[in-house]
């Protein structure tokens, strides 16, 4: 029966010992142990965070890249298109310009060369009158040299003036 | 490099595994020593008083699951620790001797002072007059060694954080990290909730108390610490006494005006309620002394087999039968350390919790 009854001194000496060893514990050990337990997992939750919002940025600044990437080549399309036809057009300009400046070319020289063959022709028919003249001066001079031919010539102008 | 600490592992296990068997049979054979000594001993005294008696296995087993004034390691004149006596009576105050004043040279019991031990256990006053025995028994002495074993080894696990800090743990800290996470993780956290932190130092307190105190017990010739009620008693009125100051609103609206009960049904529900809170802890003390107390039972009972045969055969027998139950008791030093810290937590965590659920 001794088994059954709690020993009224065991009690008090474990309610005393048990409470100081609590208070003791508490203060010692388990305040320390579970604080650093805390602030470890803490520690490696926050390192876990950070590990993946790394890897997002890099996700993040690759797929950046990857849009750089293609603006850049769009871009370069677009510009190579632009040269090609600006291109284009400077060639069919030149060749409209040197031909339309060819064609005036060729219209002005026309022109020249008319204008230098009717001074020449002018030269020439003003020559022959000249020549004419003096070669008919010349005649007359000599003809008219002789009294009868002077005579002989009024008559017939007055013959022809009376024919008119 | 993992190949190497592998190697290693296995070795440590081994020689583990070798240290425990060793400490298994050195525990058995120290039981036995023990408990022949004891028989010895005792049939010496009854020889001189001129008559021989049977070796009375039922008187020796409880004599050994109880708390003593003494220590009794072995025979002989060192063989015996005597404790200090401290008794506290109203008429004449407090006293301190040893109890060794109690026996004579032949070990048997004398009176001292006015006192007398009767049966060699309870301190008795001769002229009637109540006493309290305040002694440092068997088991008061080893609760303080367990105490300064408990605050020794945690000390340099809390050591261990502090110089480890941001590293991984190592030795004792490594060894009791996991099961102090463990204890958290799955036995305090989902039975209390978030507002677990308050109670975890009382938890963790109790459960290796018990669990040191369960393992102390194991120990040929100490003390049956963790299997004495009044140990199991003064653990289940902390939990009782914590349960109920911390209880909540909920808690006591629970039990002075049960929900969803109707109004004719309630006086019985109240007082089924009352019992409850009471068998709590009274369940709590007795599933303890009993599991622990049992098997120390069941051990010493398997060894006396070898003295009340006087053979050798029977002898052999027991001993495989009561390794393999010392190897059971390690285990159930565990389990009742785990389930008298669940159950504890379960009624403070059912007491505090912060919403009714219906």
């Amino acid at each position: 029966m001794e088994l059954l009854t709690p020993g009224s001194g065991l009690i008090i000496w474990q309610a005393i010992i048990f409470l100081a060893l609590i208070l003791i514990l508490k203060k010692l050990a388990w305040k320390p142990i579970i604080q650093a337990l805390k602030d470890r997992e803490q520690d490696i939750e926050g390192s876990l965070l950070a590990a993946q919002q790394a890897k997002n940025e890099m996700e993040k600044l690759s797929s950046d890249n990857e849009k750089l990437m293609a603006e850049a080549r769009m871009e370069r399309d677009s510009m190579l298109k632009e040269a090609i036809s600006t291109a284009n057009k400077i060639k069919e300009d030149a060749k409209e310009e040197t031909s339309s400046i060819a064609a005036k070319m060729i219209e002005d020289a026309r022109a020249s060369i008319e204008n230098e063959k009717k001074a020449a022709l002018t030269d020439v028919k003003n020559m022959v009158a000249t020549l004419s003249l003096e070669i008919t001066e010349k005649l007359v001079r000599k003809q008219l040299g002789e009294a009868g031919a002077q005579k002989e010539l009024v008559e017939e102008y007055v013959k022809d003036l009376n024919l008119n | 490099m993992r190949v190497r600490t592998m190697i290693e592992l296995s070795r440590n296990n081994t020689s583990k595994l070798l240290i425990t068997s060793f400490l298994a049979v050195v525990f058995f054979f120290m039981n036995l020593s023990v408990l022949s000594a004891q028989d010895d001993h005792s049939a010496d005294a009854q020889e001189e008083h001129g008559e021989t008696e049977e070796f009375n296995p039922g008187e020796t087993i409880v004599h050994h699951v109880l708390d003593d004034h003494i220590w009794h390691f072995f025979d002989g004149h060192y063989g015996t620790l005597y404790l200090p006596i401290i008794a506290y009576s109203s008429e004449r105050g407090l006293e301190m001797f040893s109890s060794k004043n109690f026996y004579d040279d032949h070990h048997n019991l004398v009176e001292y002072k006015g006192y007398s031990l009767e049966h060699g256990l309870s301190l008795v006053d001769n002229h009637e007059a109540s006493v309290l025995d305040l002694s440092i028994t068997k088991n008061v002495l080893t609760l303080l060694i367990i105490a300064v074993i408990l605050v020794w080894v945690f000390r340099a696990v809390a050591n261990g954080y502090k110089r480890n800090a941001g590293k991984a743990p190592k030795g004792v800290q490594a060894l009791f990290e996991p099961v102090i996470v463990y204890l958290r993780d799955e036995v305090v956290k989902p039975n209390i909730g978030d507002h677990y932190e308050k109670f975890f130092p009382y938890l963790l307190t109790l459960f290796f108390f018990i669990l040191f105190g369960n393992i102390m017990g194991l120990i040929p010739g100490a003390a049956n610490l963790s299997g004495n009620i009044a140990v199991t008693l003064v653990l289940a009125l902390f939990t009782f006494v914590i349960t109920n100051v911390s209880g909540n609103k909920g808690y006591w609206g629970h039990v002075f005006n049960p929900p969803g009960v109707p109004g004719w049904l309630k006086p019985l529900i109240i007082l089924i309620e009352i019992i409850g809170v009471f068998t709590k802890p009274i369940s709590l003390t007795i599933r303890l002394f009993v599991a622990i107390t049992a098997g120390h039972i069941v051990m010493l009972s398997l060894i006396s087999l070898a003295f009340i045969f006087g053979s050798i055969a029977v002898g052999g027998a027991s001993s495989l039968i009561v390794l393999f139950i010392s190897l059971i008791e390690v285990l159930v030093a565990f389990i009742q350390a785990y389930v008298f810290t669940l159950f504890s937590a379960l009624y403070i965590g059912m007491a505090t919790a912060k919403t009714e659920h219906h």
